[in-house]
């Protein structure tokens, strides 16, 4: 037997515990997720005793007698907040995606044409914001953004705007801060495939007559496709749920499914139509997500 | 070798210099006004420390703090622990049954909206009937970052050199101990800055922190999260620094580490 074949079996047993410990806390709430979304009994449970959001009456605690209805499921659909949240958060994250592409491009073309001792620093510097907070970085934007803050002071004093422009609590400020926030999340992937790209390509392409703008159309971003759905997805799956940045940056204009998911959980209470809208956003995500993971899978294989 | 198109455009310069300078001057901008003497954020009344004695006077801020410094070094210890074994039997494993499902939980909670994960664990915390607070959070800790541990930990051990780990059980070792001998000292960079980011993950973590906490028990983003929500205050800016600065310190730590390795003849990892 090879040495790599005996490495192998210990190698498997060390998947036990990380293994348990998913399926405990990652696999097991969704259970829960999925019958607290169905069930209107479990709403009575204590200590937790949600009280029921006096909009839906008496009538709906009747109703709660019968064990698993769709009745959460009823009312996302019927609810115009509930499908106008959906429909936000996806547009929202749409518009963010493309606008984090857009800008994340040519940052990482750029880092990628650097010489190999700069690409690591530059590499550095796109990192160390993604280990600074998420929360810090947000709070930053306000300071900046507020009614009397640096960018307004800016603006006066170059005679751009003759009053102090409103930004807190706009959707411009909401893109502002996604944008900012999902930046290193876009520039990795797509930095990591145009730094592996075979510079050999280009110099056929251009011994072959091409113009450098149609090599870079012709060769190097359909090279870079998979690092621009990788960089989309990170991006755009974290968006849809987004709760912190758009409230604190749109404030309650935002509407994001997210925040109306929060609101119904925290303000009125309403576990179990809490969970099913979870349980919809989950199924909204999951597409996308397998997505992500054959294409990591084509990519890992593409490596070996 | 010429490499006519591999050459930095000023095109190329201008856009890595905007986009570094975006990802960069509001943190800056945030910590100079944190030296601001006056009570208004916006006005500059010349440098002071004065923000910084205020913080370390307020008694809620410092126990939320605190509660954060102790959550996010348990999880963080326990997340590298599962996240690194995680990580050698997706890479060294090859396969074994429910790979695939494994390797999915895995990388799941890497892109699953907070909300959705927060909300999917307080549900099971409060059907085992377990009562929220620092353990509840550090469990959610862990389980979110254990998976961001494995990604960084099996970058480095995939492009390993498997011989080494074959030369040692070829001279001996049995594969703990080869495990332990050879490959463990080759990918403890990459270790190291799993626990780092770990770490700076749940020091940042507002949203399955408030799901999973307890009364009396926030963190210090719980807290900030909701002075901030109130309105921008002097004292919040000396705090974020604070934290920047503890982050700032984490990631020296951590480059230094791989540095070390890469005097070593390795490369460092990007992580």
């Amino acid at each position: 037997m090879s040495a790599r074949r005996i490495f192998a079996r210990p190698a498997r047993l060390a998947a036990i515990a990380p293994y348990l410990w998913m399926a405990l806390f990652f696999l097991v709430p969704f259970g829960f997720v999925l019958k607290i979304g169905l069930s209107q009994t479990a709403v009575a449970q204590p200590p937790y005793l949600p009280v029921f959001d006096l909009t839906q009456g008496a009538a709906a605690l009747k109703a709660a007698a019968a064990q698993l209805s769709l009745d959460n499921f009823r009312l996302l659909v019927s609810d115009n907040l509930y499908i106008l949240s959906y429909l936000r958060s996806l547009i929202v994250a749409a518009v963010s995606t493309a606008i984090l592409l857009g800008i994340g491009y040519p940052i990482a073309y750029g880092m990628a044409r650097l010489p190999r001792h700069w690409q690591s620093i530059a590499m550095m510097l796109v990192i160390v914001p993604f280990w600074t907070s998420f929360l810090i970085r947000i709070y930053a934007w306000i300071n900046i953004l507020q009614h009397d803050g640096l960018l307004n002071k800016i603006l006066l004093a170059l005679h751009l705007v003759s009053a102090p422009v409103v930004w807190l609590s706009t959707d411009s400020a909401m893109y502002l801060g996604i944008v900012y926030s999902y930046l290193p999340f876009m520039i990795l992937p797509l930095y990591a495939t145009l730094a592996r790209m075979d510079p050999a390509l280009l110099e056929a392409a251009s011994d072959l007559g091409a113009s450098p703008r149609s090599t870079f159309w012709l060769v190097t971003f359909p090279l870079s496709l998979p690092g621009v759905g990788a960089g989309a997805l990170l991006c755009f799956i974290p968006i849809v749920g987004e709760f912190v940045i758009p409230d604190l940056l749109a404030g309650s204009n935002a509407m994001m499914i997210g925040q109306t998911l929060w609101l119904e959980f925290f303000t009125n209470k309403d576990w179990p139509v809490a969970s099913a809208a979870a349980v919809v956003l989950l199924v909204l995500l999951v597409a996308p997500l397998a997505l992500y993971d054959r294409m990591q899978r084509r990519q890992l294989e593409g490596v070996s | 070798m010429a490499r006519p198109l591999n050459r930095i455009s000023p095109f190329n310069v201008v856009s890595l210099a905007l986009g570094l300078a975006f990802l960069y001057l509001p943190i800056v901008i945030l910590v100079i006004y944190s030296f601001n003497a006056s009570r208004l954020v916006t006005v500059w009344g010349g440098w002071s420390l004065r923000w910084y004695r205020e913080f370390l006077h307020d008694r809620a801020m410092l126990d939320a703090a605190w509660m954060s410094l102790k959550v996010a070094a348990v999880s963080a210890t326990s997340a590298t622990l599962l996240g690194t074994l995680a990580a050698v039997a997706l890479s060294r494993g090859e396969r074994f049954k429910g790979r695939t499902l494994f390797s999915g939980m895995l990388y799941a909670p890497l892109v699953m909206p907070e909300v959705i994960t927060g909300l999917s664990l307080l549900l099971l915390f409060v059907a085992v009937g377990a009562e929220r607070g620092f353990w509840t959070v550090t469990i959610a800790h862990t389980t979110l970052t254990m998976c961001f541990v494995a990604v960084v930990v099996q970058s480095r051990l995939a492009p390993l050199d498997r011989s080494l780990e074959e030369a040692a059980m070829d001279l001996g070792c049995n594969p703990v101990q080869a495990f332990l001998r050879v490959t463990l000292p080759l990918i403890f960079p990459a270790i190291a800055a799993g626990w780092m980011l770990a770490f700076t993950l749940s020091l940042d973590d507002v949203v399955i922190a408030s799901f999973t906490t307890g009364p009396g028990s926030a963190t210090l983003p719980i807290r900030i999260y909701s002075e901030v929500r109130l309105g921008v205050k002097p004292e919040i800016n000396a705090i974020c620094t604070l934290v920047l600065a503890l982050i700032a310190v984490v990631i020296i730590v951590a480059s230094f580490a791989s540095k070390l390795t890469s005097a070593r003849g390795e490369s460092a990892a990007p992580l």
